[in-house]
């Protein structure tokens, strides 16, 4: 692939966290290191050992292919292969694969000499899947408490689990990540409009500076947040969506095994009218 | 400075003790139902369900009275005797002292029968027990689909209590606006009998009595069909769904304990305790119509509810919290009169109590009314305590 001519400039060795020179390269345009090739090994593995499960499984039917956990009875440890060991390995290459992933972000920020946002933000991501398969498992002592691994599967896996807590819908943190999903894609579209409007002028037309969409957004609702602030926004709002919903799966269960709606009861027992 | 920062920290405090109430922790109990991963299991907390065992014991039984073939019963001994007339006198002595045990031990025999003459039917208590006793015979031959070889005994719902804890009665559901605000169906305030949700208030009144409203409203088809009936309304889920609240709350489950939410309307996926659960939905508004509500006139006002309607069954008066009352101990065995009826006297048909006397009550023994002294209820309880004395010997 060839290298756009000022691309060279900011390809500069060292600045790794691991490995030293070793895998200090690029691929094409992908830089490698150490923590690249982690991500492809674990990536690799865990796909090809889901390839494995999906062969030994019923079906080929890609909505249905379903590699579950081990039964609630093998707690914490090591389940046999086909009977939820399986998703065990897979679990530990995807966790790998993600963690990896997001080190390697760190690396190349770190190369560059740039802040660790992008790593950041990431790792709220990996927070939630590790939250699903190993944080709320162990404080529930089995590894069958993990969602499994099929399209279709994990879907009826989310429905009992809500239907275990008689109406997710008054989990507290529950609420919030839901909001801050629905805020997330409003403030995203919104921005994403903004800057369409501003820069899809036509023919010989002039693109319209950050002036005009302050202006906008001030014309509306009396405040602009700006060019840097929406994205402090978007971070802001995006890395709360991701962590509430990593709190409202782990206090269900661990912290609550109740019907959700009766968690409420504080309300009413407040001194103030109890 | 000082007051900012004393009134931070008394705020602190409150909402640590306020939160304090709202947070179990681990570690929790797991019972797997279905196929691994597919999430139908029950996790339960111990400091939840352990007090339930002690709640949840049955009682030690009376000891049995030896069998003399040869002895009188109890129709031939005693004044109307009309549902255990044919139990043996031993027998029937013992079984009205395990009576007694299991719901009036405080009052004693008194609770039913005050004065010398036992056979009176001058106490409200004495002529709704009867009816209870053709109850729980019913329900144990009739609705063995639900209470299985387990059965029922008055101790199932009375617990050694008068009244049993757990009955309802219909709801007036809460005040509100008038004007266009002026119906709310009930809904969008805090329904402890539909698991504290905010859904409907009385989930009871439309599927435990009367003509129970249809409960399975889920279409079987993702997308409307030619011909189908797909009308079914939001408020009519709400509704139903109020109802399975009611019943997970009675039985200390959730709702995979019988669904496989991913099709709640299937037979086919769901765990067999859906069936028995069914059953229970024909016997309770059963047991509600023939039972229950038609002793409405008997009862002194203080025993009816808001809208003066009789107490009434539903799921927890039995369940209690439990999966299967008592963790399925059966008192059948100890106490073999209560699997059907010894007689078909009242038991098909309904008494009509609408002309029913006022009857007296043993809880405001009124002393204008014809009721015995005090010496002479001490003369009934302590003939009480020899007929218990001789099913001992």
């Amino acid at each position: 692939m060839a290298m756009l001519n000022f691309e060279k400039k900011y390809r500069v060795r060292g600045g790794t966290f691991v490995g030293g020179d070793l895998f200090d390269f690029w691929v094409g345009p992908f830089y490698v290191g150490f923590f690249g090739v982690t991500t492809i090994f674990f990536a690799t593995v865990g796909t090809l050992l889901i390839v494995y499960g999906a062969a030994i499984g019923d079906t080929w039917n890609v909505w249905r292919i379903n590699i579950a956990p081990p039964d609630l009875s093998y707690g914490l440890s090591f389940a046999p292969l086909k009977e939820g060991g399986l998703w065990q390995l897979i679990t530990v290459c995807a966790t790998g694969a993600f963690v990896s992933w997001a080190i390697r972000q760190a690396e190349i920020a770190r190369k560059l000499g740039m802040g660790y946002h992008v790593p950041i933000v990431f790792s709220f991501a990996i927070l939630a899947y590790v939250t699903l398969v190993i944080f709320r498992p162990l404080l529930l002592g089995a590894w069958g408490h993990g969602f499994p691994y099929g399209i279709l599967s994990h879907l009826d896996w989310v429905s009992n689990i809500g239907y275990q807590f008689l109406h997710f819908h008054y989990n507290p943190a529950h609420m919030l990540a839901v909001t801050f999903f629905f805020t997330t894609c409003l403030a995203l579209a919104l921005h994403g409009g903004l800057v369409l409007s501003a820069t899809n002028v036509p023919d010989g037309g002039k693109v319209k500076t950050p002036e005009y969409e302050d202006t906008y957004f001030r014309d509306i609702i009396g405040y602009s947040i700006g060019t840097l602030g929406i994205h402090r926004l978007g971070f802001f709002l995006a890395i709360n969506a991701a962590f509430w919903s990593a709190v409202c799966i782990i206090i269900s269960g661990p912290f609550w095994t109740r019907g959700w709606p009766e968690w409420w009861n504080w309300w009413l027992e407040l001194p103030v009218w109890a | 400075m000082n007051l900012s920062k004393a009134s931070a920290l008394a705020l602190l405090l409150m909402s640590a003790s306020v939160l304090q109430g709202c947070w179990e922790a681990p570690p929790m109990e797991s019972e797997q139902v279905g196929f691994r991963g597919v999430a139908m299991w029950q996790t339960t907390n111990p400091d939840n369900t352990d007090p339930l065992v002690a709640l949840n014991q049955v009682p030690v039984a009376l000891p049995a009275t030896p069998d003399s073939p040869g002895a009188p019963l109890a129709k031939d001994v005693y004044q109307n005797v009309q549902v255990l007339g044919e139990l043996s006198v031993g027998e029937f002595a013992r079984t009205m002292a395990s009576i007694t045990q299991w719901v009036s031990p405080e009052q004693g025999c008194a609770y039913c029968h005050q004065g010398a003459n036992f056979a009176a039917d001058d106490l409200y208590t004495k002529v709704v027990s009867r009816r209870m006793m053709q109850m729980t015979q019913t329900i144990n031959s009739t609705y063995s689909d639900h209470v299985k070889e387990t059965g029922v005994t008055c101790y199932t719902c009375h617990r050694g209590k008068n009244v049993p804890e757990y009955i309802w009665f219909e709801d007036k559901g809460p005040r509100h606006a008038k004007g266009m605000a002026a119906n709310n169906y009930k809904q969008n305030n805090v329904a402890p009998k539909a698991g504290y949700t905010s859904m409907l208030s009385d989930p009871l009144t439309p599927y435990l009595v009367g003509e129970p409203q249809k409960i399975r409203i889920a279409h079987e088809n993702a997308l409307p069909l030619k011909g189908q009936n797909n009308n079914e309304s939001m408020q009519a889920l709400e509704q139903t769904w109020s109802l399975m609240m009611h019943m997970s709350d009675s039985l200390g489950v959730n709702c995979t304990y019988c669904h496989n939410t991913r099709n709640f309307a299937s037979w086919e996926q769901s765990p067999p305790a859906r069936v028995t659960a069914w059953h229970g939905l024909q016997m309770v508004p059963a047991i509600n119509n023939d039972y229950m509500v038609p002793l409405q006139p008997v009862y002194p006002d203080h025993r009816l509810g808001q809208l003066d309607d009789a107490p009434k069954a539903a799921c927890n008066t039995c369940h209690q919290g439990v999966n299967k009352p008592m963790y399925g101990v059966s008192m059948l065995d100890d106490y073999p009169v209560w699997r059907a009826p010894l007689n078909d006297e009242g038991a098909v048909v309904v008494p009509d109590y609408s002309d029913a006397p006022e009857y007296l009550d043993p809880n405001n023994p009124e002393p204008s009314a014809v009721l015995v002294e005090p010496e002479d209820t001490k003369v009934a309880s302590s003939s009480a305590t020899e007929v218990e004395a001789n099913v001992v010997q």
